[in-house]
């Protein structure tokens, strides 16, 4: 006689009740009725903020991703990329194993070889090159925590060109801007306080589209206290949505504005005169320098009607110093970038909020060793990138500076490129000089977990897992919070797919460089360092995430603030600008107009969305299939366009994009157009998002560098309308 | 007893999708199909535009037109006034989809309609719905009317607030916050 | 302005709601039809002298035809139902609100009923069959010798037939999320387009099956070949000025039932006027104005009028016509109703 236990006769009684009360759905999810939820920590990788998660695997599959509650940046709360994440590891179009091309770049012909093979390959290659032109001529473009063992390997090899373009395709302009004129950058998450602001000023920058976890959710959280926002942008962006003032700045005349600002702020004595008394360098040369931008003279140029700009600059001085003019991140707009960002640093400057509560905070960290390794060797030439320092203040390596050097072979010939994870022709402008490039050299190795357009035209493409089957390096964050966090895998890659510690150690055992992997597993590795930085690997493992002890990050904290800048101050006069020909202190350029009858383009992210990496999710492609092109309605009335036509965008130099559906709207000034980022995939291996909307880099065949530190700016391309019949 | 609703802030939404890409986790909704979805409102004309975002749904409604015109009893009032579909009741003839004032429901891929179910079965382990759960902007709030202690029923007694279509007579038990 | 955007994309609902296709329009379409045909045949039975025994184009032809468009109408029915397994679970309960719950089991009582109605008259009619199955003599005699159960057939058809051609209409008319269908008049208005329908169906049988050279040619072979094979005589001709006078009466009250539902949208909310104009100026306007209207119902009057005062010969257009514009009126309906909607504008 069986006995029916209590426990198992409840459970009988509970399925009962719970398919009387038609909770059949239960079951409709074909999940056999006794799962088993296993839930297993780590941290995302579907951008670069890397908030810790949990992901619960269902009798063996991937079933959800959800933010982990002890993560200081997600607060237990994944954005949505994150919340999709899943669809990477599932997604079909994934490559599976290594392969070797068998006909010209760019044909995306391939035969499938064994790891073996393809690291052989690899490694035969790097050591000709290496014999020939030195092992600088091999260059490392890589994005990302991941590449970490990879850079490892490529410094062990002896070469020191390694870039991102997260640099001069992205943030580099900020942290320069606020390197001159602070001595610290902005960093990444951002220091800013954006919770505690009362007044919040975004210049472009889309929060909420632009969907950088924390920032949206501290953003949701300031607006929700009722903290009053202040948008310029030539699109009405959902941020401004959210604005008490939505300015249509003109685009390209963001200078006249914050200058304009900065005049009201200084001539009507709203600037905080004390932080500026304590901390400022060369204020009075300032102050005479932007007495000539009235808001007068600021309204033929930027389009924003005087009183408005008054009017919010006092908005701005009311809440100070807990008013944030938000940096942004993607900031290579114009060409004066950086100078651009430095009058944003100033005009945070003259609110006082360095090391405020509501402006920007310093960011804590936790002493987490690194792994002991043998000395790399010096190599014989320096970085090429940047050659006689022709932009000076580039903090990091230029991606471009690479590629230009790989076009003319000076100050030495690049001959090899490893990429890894990311998709360089869409994230480096001008797309043909890219190809030119990779027409010089001998190899091209790219790593990544999707065929991306530039791994149509490697030599060599190693599969990776995804972040979800894979560990990584710690993630030491730099947060208001410190921690440590763990990525582990949660699932078994599905094919033939490998970590990228495992690919860097294998190619270093091939280029005969084993001894720079000392450690013989990735777990060896992670536990030297948890361990030497005192906390418990178990506890790790467990929990994903270990915080570190709360430090004062602001003033009122009893931080002390220190800016290590050549005069110890903060620089609204900039001696090394002068110094090195550049303006001491920001002035305006008026843009290039485009073309008669031409629209400036204007690109984004969307929240669903990462680069041109997340199309081929399905659980990401299916929220958002393609992007828009968005017009202005009355602009699209005169064409007899509406919403749902396509067109076709044909630039200043006579390229033509994919067809792309318009959005006719009245959130887009007339004399612009703006579409998301990373659609029209040409990749015919990325079989779900080939030729789906259009790609804004196809269009981007101009771009403007910075002279301060490289940076290519790329809002300065025109385009006309072709409709598609 | 219990009278679930949904209560959004429209002030706060920015329209980011995770309440659609989590309740397609969650609740294993197949590709090319929504159970939630975001709705974008614009008047006015450039720049002077007003702009109301909402993540919208099922408003399992007080007087469901859905329930009333089911011919099997599939599409059924749960407890806390949830509305609910028996698959297995469920014969696909469609006509909770044309009742729906709301275009909630859909036919799944394996025949019964289906649509936002609340996420009962977070609910009555006293979870949150999935996605108000992982709403990134905390504009999403799920509770008991019932109770007036509840955050929805504080909200809805403290701030403006309108549902959809209310000329229906649906009744409709999602709200917006402006 | 006003620009409404939504990210929701489910297959027949976006980005124009299209769950239903040709299946329900053809479905009510065949209820309705029947639905006239069952009150046509009641109240020939009921009008019948219990004497008065020879086949009949109402009592025997229309039952028949009617459980045979029946069946064809709940394949469409079955055909459009996207969760076939489960079917049965129609006749597991009975949901008092819902006029589907009502139609199925609706359904189940039309069948007894126009059975018996056909088997009443059934070895007049077929006289072939009768010899093959004598109990078809029996079962005749027996309803026939029995004037209450006569009746009680007649009645019975003649509800039923109210019941079932009323829910065709109410199917729709309860789904008021779509404003075109929020009109309790389409119960009446599919009911007297049954009853045109069935009218025009019965009226045309009759014109084909006229004395040889009266008839069509068309008709010849197919009469020849099914007149040997039942062995039954030619109906009487004498009910078809019957039948195209009362068509017309059902035309008539259904085109006064279309002005009706017209002006009750008409002056309704914007969302109703908006989903009425999909009829009258928008891309339905051509086929409702042309097809349902002119072809289906003002034509045939006008054709029908002439021919009862002898200006015309009695043709097979007017019928054919009724029949297009009953089919026609359905599937508008149908379409048209799905594009309809709420307007979902909410910012004051």
């Amino acid at each position: 006689m069986t006995t029916l236990s209590r426990r198992s006769f409840l459970k009988i009684g509970t399925a009962t009740i719970l398919a009387k009360a038609g909770l059949e759905s239960l079951d409709a999810f074909g999940v056999p009725a006794p799962s088993k939820v296993e839930r297993i920590p780590t941290f995302c990788d579907i951008c670069f903020w890397k908030c810790n998660a949990i992901a619960s695997v269902r009798d063996g599959h991937l079933w959800k991703i959800e933010g982990n509650p002890a993560d200081p940046l997600c607060q237990g709360r994944l954005c949505p990329r994150g919340t999709g994440g899943i669809g990477a590891a599932g997604d079909p179009d994934r490559l599976k194993r290594p392969l070797i091309r068998t006909r010209e770049r760019g044909e995306e012909m391939w035969r499938e070889v064994s790891w073996d093979e393809a690291l052989a390959y690899i490694a035969e290659r790097m050591k000709a090159i290496a014999v020939e032109h030195g092992p600088e001529s091999m260059a490392l473009f890589s994005h990302g925590l991941g590449g970490t063992f990879l850079k490892h390997t490529w410094k062990a090899f002896g070469s020191p060109n390694i870039a991102a373009p997260s640099f001069a395709q992205c943030r580099g302009p900020r942290d320069t801007g606020f390197e001159l004129t602070y001595g610290e950058g902005i960093g990444s998450p951002e220091r800013t306080d954006i919770e505690n602001a009362r007044c919040i000023v975004l210049i472009g920058s889309h929060l909420g589209e632009n969907m950088h976890n924390t920032q949206v959710q501290e953003f949701s959280k300031a607006v929700h206290a009722g903290a009053t926002v202040i948008v310029a942008d030539p699109r009405f962006s959902v941020a401004a949505s959210k604005a008490k003032h939505y300015l249509p700045v003109k685009p390209g005349t963001d200078m006249a504005l914050l200058l304009a600002w900065m005049h009201v702020l200084v001539t009507e004595k709203l600037h905080d005169a004390e932080f500026v008394a304590a901390h400022g360098h060369g204020f009075e040369s300032f102050a005479a320098h932007v007495a000539r931008f009235t808001p007068e003279w600021a309204y033929p140029e930027t389009g924003i009607e005087p009183d408005v700009i008054r009017e919010t600059a006092r908005e701005m001085a009311r809440h100070k110093p807990a008013t944030l003019v938000h940096p942004g991140r993607r900031v290579n707009w114009y060409g004066d970038d950086a100078q651009r960002a430095r009058a944003v640093a100033l005009l945070n400057a003259l609110l006082g909020n360095w090391n405020r509560k509501g402006g920007f905070y310093t960011p804590a960290m936790m002493d987490v060793p690194s792994y002991p390794y043998p000395d790399y060797p010096k190599p014989a030439r320096p970085r090429l990138d940047n050659p006689d320092k022709r932009y000076p203040f580039a903090g990091e390596a230029i991606t471009t500076g690479i590629r230009e050097a790989t076009i003319t072979g000076k100050p030495y010939p690049i001959k090899g490129w490893m990429v890894y994870a990311t998709n360089l022709l869409h994230s480096l402008p001008n797309e043909k000089e890219t190809l030119r490039a990779i027409d010089a050299l001998d190899l091209l190795v790219v790593i990544d977990v999707i065929p991306s357009e530039i791994a149509g035209y490697a030599d060599v493409v190693l599969p990776e897992s995804t972040y979800l089957e894979r560990h990584d390096d710690l993630n030491v964050e730099l947060f208001k919070q410190p921690f440590v966090a763990l990525r582990q895998p949660v699932v078994k890659s599905p094919d033939d797919q490998k970590p990228n510690w495992w690919i860097a150690r294998e190619l270093a055992a091939k280029l005969g460089l084993a001894s720079y992997f000392p450690w013989n597993d990735i777990e060896e590795y992670l536990r030297y360092r948890v361990k030497g930085a005192g906390l418990d690997w178990e506890t790790l493992k467990r929990e994903g995430i270990v915080l570190g002890p709360k430090q004062p990050i602001y003033q009122e904290e009893g931080l002390e603030s220190e800016f290590p800048t050549p005069s110890g101050k903060v620089e609204f006069y900039s001696n090394q600008l002068e110094a090195a020909g550049f303006d001491p202190m920001p002035v305006y350029q008026a843009p290039d107009p485009g073309p008669p009858g031409s629209f400036r383009l204007l690109f984004g992210r969307a929240p669903v969305h990462s680069f041109s990496r997340t199309h081929s999710n399905r659980l990401l492609s299916d929220a958002m299939p393609e992007n828009a092109l968005w017009l202005n309605a009355d602009v699209a009335r005169r064409y007899g366009l509406k919403s749902g036509d396509k067109v076709r965008l044909r630039n200043q130099d006579d390229v033509l994009s994919n067809p792309i559906a318009v959005k006719a709207t009245q959130r887009i000034r007339p004399d612009c157009v703006y579409m998301v980022h990373g659609f029209g995939h040409t990749s015919r291996g990325l079989r779900h998002a080939f030729g789906k909307g259009a790609s804004d880099s196809q269009l981007v065949t101009r771009y403007k560098t910075d002279p301060l530190m490289g940076g290519t700016a790329v809002n300065v391309n025109f385009v006309t309308l072709e409709p598609e019949i | 007893m219990s009278r679930y609703a949904m209560v959004i802030d429209t002030r706060l939404c920015v329209g980011c999708m995770d309440c659609v890409v989590a309740c397609k986790t969650e609740n294993r909704v197949p590709e090319g199909y929504n159970r939630d979805w975001i709705t974008e409102e614009l008047r006015g004309v450039y720049p002077d535009v007003r702009l109301e975002i909402r993540s919208e749904r099922c408003n399992h409604c007080d007087r469901p037109p859905c329930v009333s015109c089911c011919p099997t009893g599939a599409s059924h009032v749960h407890r806390g006034g949830v509305v609910l579909v028996t698959h297995d009741q469920c014969i696909g003839c469609k006509a909770c989809i044309a009742a729906c004032p709301y275009d909630a429901r859909f036919v799944h891929p394996d025949g019964y309609v289906d649509k936002c179910t609340f996420c009962i079965h977070r609910v009555e382990k006293g979870l949150k719905p999935a996605c108000v759960s992982v709403c990134p902007t905390h504009c999403m709030h799920f509770g008991d009317l019932d109770d007036p202690q509840s955050d929805v029923s504080k909200l809805l007694a403290s701030r403006p607030h309108h549902a959809l279509i209310p000329e229906s007579g649906a009744r409709p038990h999602v709200f917006y916050l402006t | 302005m006003l620009e409404l955007t939504t990210t929701r994309h489910n297959p027949e609902i976006d980005p124009g709601m299209h769950i239903w296709g040709w299946e329900i329009p053809v479905y009510l379409f065949l209820g309705g039809l029947v639905a006239g045909l069952m009150i046509i045949s009641g109240v020939r039975l009921l009008l019948m002298r219990p004497t008065e025994r020879h086949p009949m184009i109402c009592c025997t032809v229309g039952p028949l035809l009617g459980l045979a468009l029946l069946s064809l109408g709940m394949l469409a029915l079955f055909l459009d139902l996207s969760h076939k397994m489960f079917v049965w679970r129609l006749y597991t309960t009975f949901q008092i609100t819902s006029p589907m719950s009502w139609g199925s089991w609706i359904l189940l009582l039309v069948y007894p009923a126009l059975g018996a109605n056909a088997l009443a008259h059934l070895p007049e009619a077929i006289p072939a069959l009768a010899k093959r199955f004598p109990v078809l003599v029996t079962i005749s005699d027996f309803i026939l010798g029995r004037p209450r159960l006569v009746l009680g057939i007649g009645l019975a058809n003649m509800l039923v037939g109210i019941g079932l051609g009323i829910y065709t209409g109410i199917l729709l008319g309860a789904l008021t999320a779509r404003p075109l269908w929020g009109s309790s008049l389409l119960g009446p208005l599919f009911l007297f387009s049954g009853l045109s329908t069935a009218a025009a169906l019965l009226h045309g049988i009759l014109l084909v099956a006229l004395p040889k050279g009266e008839r069509p040619a068309f008709a010849d072979f197919l009469l020849g070949t099914l007149a040997k094979w039942s062995q039954g005589r030619a109906p009487d001709p004498s009910a078809g000025p019957v039948l195209a006078k009362a068509d017309n009466s059902f035309l008539t009250i259904e085109l006064g039932i279309i002005g009706l539902f017209l002006i009750g949208h008409l002056g309704s909310t914007e969302t109703h006027r908006r989903a009425v104009d999909l009829l009258l100026h928008g891309p339905y306007a051509a086929v409702f104005w042309v097809g349902v209207i002119g072809i289906g119902i003002v034509t045939p009057l006008t054709l029908q009028f002439l021919e009862m005062r002898n200006r015309i010969r009695h043709t097979l257009v007017p019928s054919v016509f009724v029949l297009i514009g009953g089919l026609t009126l359905r599937f508008i309906l149908v379409y048209a109703g799905q594009d309809s909607h709420w307007i979902q504008a909410s910012l004051p």
